[in-house]
């Protein structure tokens, strides 16, 4: 029963302490007075840097390094605003500040990236300090996402939560945010740098996709450390990044990584933007070469200075201490029952569900990817819906995932159902996560100022030409990704099929990639021949599914079967035969 | 600027500082907020516009001037590369955002002092 105050009753004063916060358990790092401090400085600063712009006290090539500081783009249309979510990880006061800002500074949306980040895409540049202010207010801010730094460091979008998770990467995550925000050394890095960290060799982070990637586990004493690889990358020279040392000890992280930054800082290349990763670093001296200068450097470090210290590390392990979940049986009597009565529920528990380490729960994937919609996309309405899906089923927690979907990750299999209707009603219940249909895209030239080619409408095109939910699930796991241009943010290197955008001519040409894989046997994409116009390509797609689907074997996904045939006929049914 | 133009005709666009909607220079030499409005130049006439453009953007009124390759048909003008089509339309996946959801403001454009 509702207990309702008595007319004419004086209601209790809702109680907004820190402890009653429905999302006081969400797994993110809580500020102290001198994180939040610092970050109203920075905003701070930077409205006086707008003023002078303003006023013609900065010209351009003043002021452009400075708001790039502060995640301000100048895209196609407009400003671009890139807010970070610390490995992605949100709480529902911020999620639901995070609509509110879409909702008065910008056009009522945002974007969720490959970054596991958030752009709003259409902020008058007057208005981004008002906007920083207003992230500020919850534990937010913009720092580090745009410039020659070290990016967001993302990881797996399941970290705490899953089954097969061996160590939780958000604490050292967030110690490498620490480490890395306004780091002198690398606040001037000859180009930009990315991390990923996954805690689990069931690399969902895409790890050997960065500049640096870490997969955290533990040795046989069951001491934790790390497997580190180098040098890898999308963009126009894509590389996967090589093996630098199977086993770096928690407490020489810092220091081992310091080793390959300043090694980095000292050769790469400032001469040539397109020369200046590490990748190309890593290539042109050779692997080797590179990595005895890394332990040259790591040598030469003192190891005590920089040594992480297990109290600091225990400090920021309480900050992701697991939520209070219950003690439940594996099995779910009302889950099993919503299943065998609701078609659709059981096909989205099929795609959509991942297994929890605690029994009788269940990791939700929240698909961004609807049928004809934009990939990462959410308006503020179904940021604040989804906020208190999240607050009555997942302990007030979202995540973002580098494959521009949502996360629910602590949720009861017997609330499930109640969880799936109230997405299906904001239209976020879409049944497939892992399919054809949920398709990493790019901005592409609908927003971006780089771009070649639009990326959106070819993903909104294949996910049409598939809309057929059955069809997707009998045709399982297949990771399509998209870029409009070399750039790869849409990271087709690693699609199983990607997709590129190149200009001919002025106008918009496409070219097809086979065989990429992110994961655990991480893979580059190969280009299949000829390219495609916008029709063409989609048609290319269905040509590959169905060559895929008449040569299939037993219980085999789409990448089983081309890495078992290689990829002759799928070129032969492209392009005809050689 | 991503795309050399090498046309006989080209318009000159930039985007406004302060919100960064983008303008094109007009025949007249004001910033126009449809790039129908744009002005055709070539020639002399064309570094005469660049030349008012970039000190338009040294006034702090606009930012990240170039030229685009231009036809001209019935009056107005029409940007040839697919890039500048889509800065002058808005987001072809989103028609209710952008230039091509509203009717151009051109008072709001930038002004330069007189």
């Amino acid at each position: 029963m509702t207990h309702m105050p008595r007319p004419g009753a004086i209601a209790a004063a809702p109680d907004h302490s820190p402890d009653a916060a429905p999302d006081r358990h969400a797994g993110i790092y809580r500020y102290d007075d001198l994180d939040r401090e610092f970050v109203f400085q920075r905003v701070a600063q930077f409205r006086e840097q707008v003023r002078r712009r303003l006023s013609g006290a900065l010209t351009e090539d003043e002021f452009k390094p400075l708001r790039l500081m502060n995640g301000v783009y100048l895209q196609l249309h407009a400003y671009m605003l890139r807010v970070a979510i610390p490995y992605g990880m949100l709480g529902t006061t911020q999620l639901r500040r995070l609509a509110e800002i879409g909702r008065r500074w910008d056009r009522g949306y945002g974007h969720f990236t490959t970054r596991q980040n958030i752009q709003f895409n259409w902020p008058a540049l007057v208005d981004v300090p008002d906007m920083l202010h207003a992230l500020a207010e919850v534990d937010m801010h913009a720092i580090q996402t745009s410039g020659n730094c070290i990016r967001n460091v993302t990881t797996d979008h399941f970290c705490g939560a899953a089954a097969d998770e061996i160590v939780d990467p958000r604490v050292h995550a967030e110690i490498l945010r620490q480490w890395s925000t306004l780091h002198p050394e690398f606040s001037f890095l000859p180009r930009k740098f990315k991390i990923a960290i996954s805690g689990t060799p069931q690399d969902r982070a895409a790890v050997r996709t960065h500049d640096i990637g870490l997969i955290a586990t533990r040795d046989a004493a069951g001491a934790v450390g790390f497997t580190v690889y180098v040098g890898g990358g999308q963009g126009r020279s894509p590389f996967l990044a090589v093996k630098a040392r199977e086993f770096v000890p928690e407490a020489d992280l810092l220091a081992y990584l310091e080793a390959v930054l300043r090694v980095y800082n000292q050769y790469g290349r400032r001469d040539n933007i397109y020369k200046a990763r590490i990748k190309i670093l890593v290539h042109e001296l050779g692997a080797e070469a590179f990595l005895r200068r890394v332990e040259e450097e790591f040598a030469r470090l003192p190891r005590g200075a920089h040594a992480l210290d297990p109290a600091l590390v225990e400090a920021i392990r309480a900050h992701f201490a697991p939520p209070p979940l219950e003690r439940l049986p594996e099995r779910s009597p009302a889950f099993d029952l919503a299943r065998a009565r609701n078609a659709a529920f059981a096909r989205w528990t099929r795609s959509n569900l991942h297994p929890h380490r605690q029994p009788g729960h269940a990791i939700a994937t929240v698909s961004l990817k609807p049928v004809g919609g934009i990939p990462g996309d959410i308006t503020s309405d179904q940021m604040e819906a989804l906020a208190d899906l999240a607050d009555r089923f997942s302990f007030g927690e979202v995540r973002v995932s580098h494959e521009q979907n949502l996360v629910l990750a602590h949720v009861r299999k017997d609330e499930l159902y109640a969880l799936w209707q109230g997405l299906e009603a904001i239209g976020l219940g879409t049944a497939n996560a892992g399919l054809v249909s949920d398709i990493i895209a790019c901005p592409g030239l609908d927003y971006c100022a780089l771009a070649n080619t639009r990326s959106i409408p070819i993903a909104q095109a294949i996910a049409t030409r598939f809309a057929d939910l059955d069809r997707q699930h009998a045709i399982g796991e297949l990771r399509i990704k998209i870029s409009g241009c070399i750039n790869a943010c849409g990271h087709h290197h690693v699609g199983h099929i990607g997709i590129l955008g190149v200009d001919k001519k002025g106008e918009e040409f496409y070219q097809l990639l086979l065989g990429g894989d992110p994961g655990p046997q991480a893979e580059l994409a190969e280009i299949t021949g000829p390219g495609f116009d916008a029709a063409g390509i989609v048609d290319a797609v269905e040509t590959v599914v169905r060559t895929y689907l008449d040569l299939r074997g037993e219980g085999e996904r789409f990448i089983d079967t081309l890495r078992r045939l290689g990829h002759a006929p799928f070129k032969e049914a492209l392009h005809g035969a050689a | 600027m991503l795309v050399k133009a090498k046309g006989d005709l080209q318009a000159v666009s930039a985007s406004r500082l302060r919100d960064g909607v983008a303008v094109w220079l007009s025949a007249g030499h004001r910033w126009m907020e449809d790039v129908a409005d744009a002005g055709a130049f070539t020639g002399a006439a064309l570094q005469q516009a660049l030349a008012v453009a970039q000190a338009d953007s040294a006034a702090g009124l606009v930012v990240d001037v170039y030229p685009l390759d231009v036809a001209v048909a019935d009056g107005r003008t029409r940007p040839l590369h697919v890039r500048e089509r889509m800065k002058a339309r808005g987001p072809s996946v989103r028609p209710d955002l952008g230039k091509q959801a509203v009717t151009p403001a051109i008072s709001r454009a930038p002004e330069r002092a007189a």
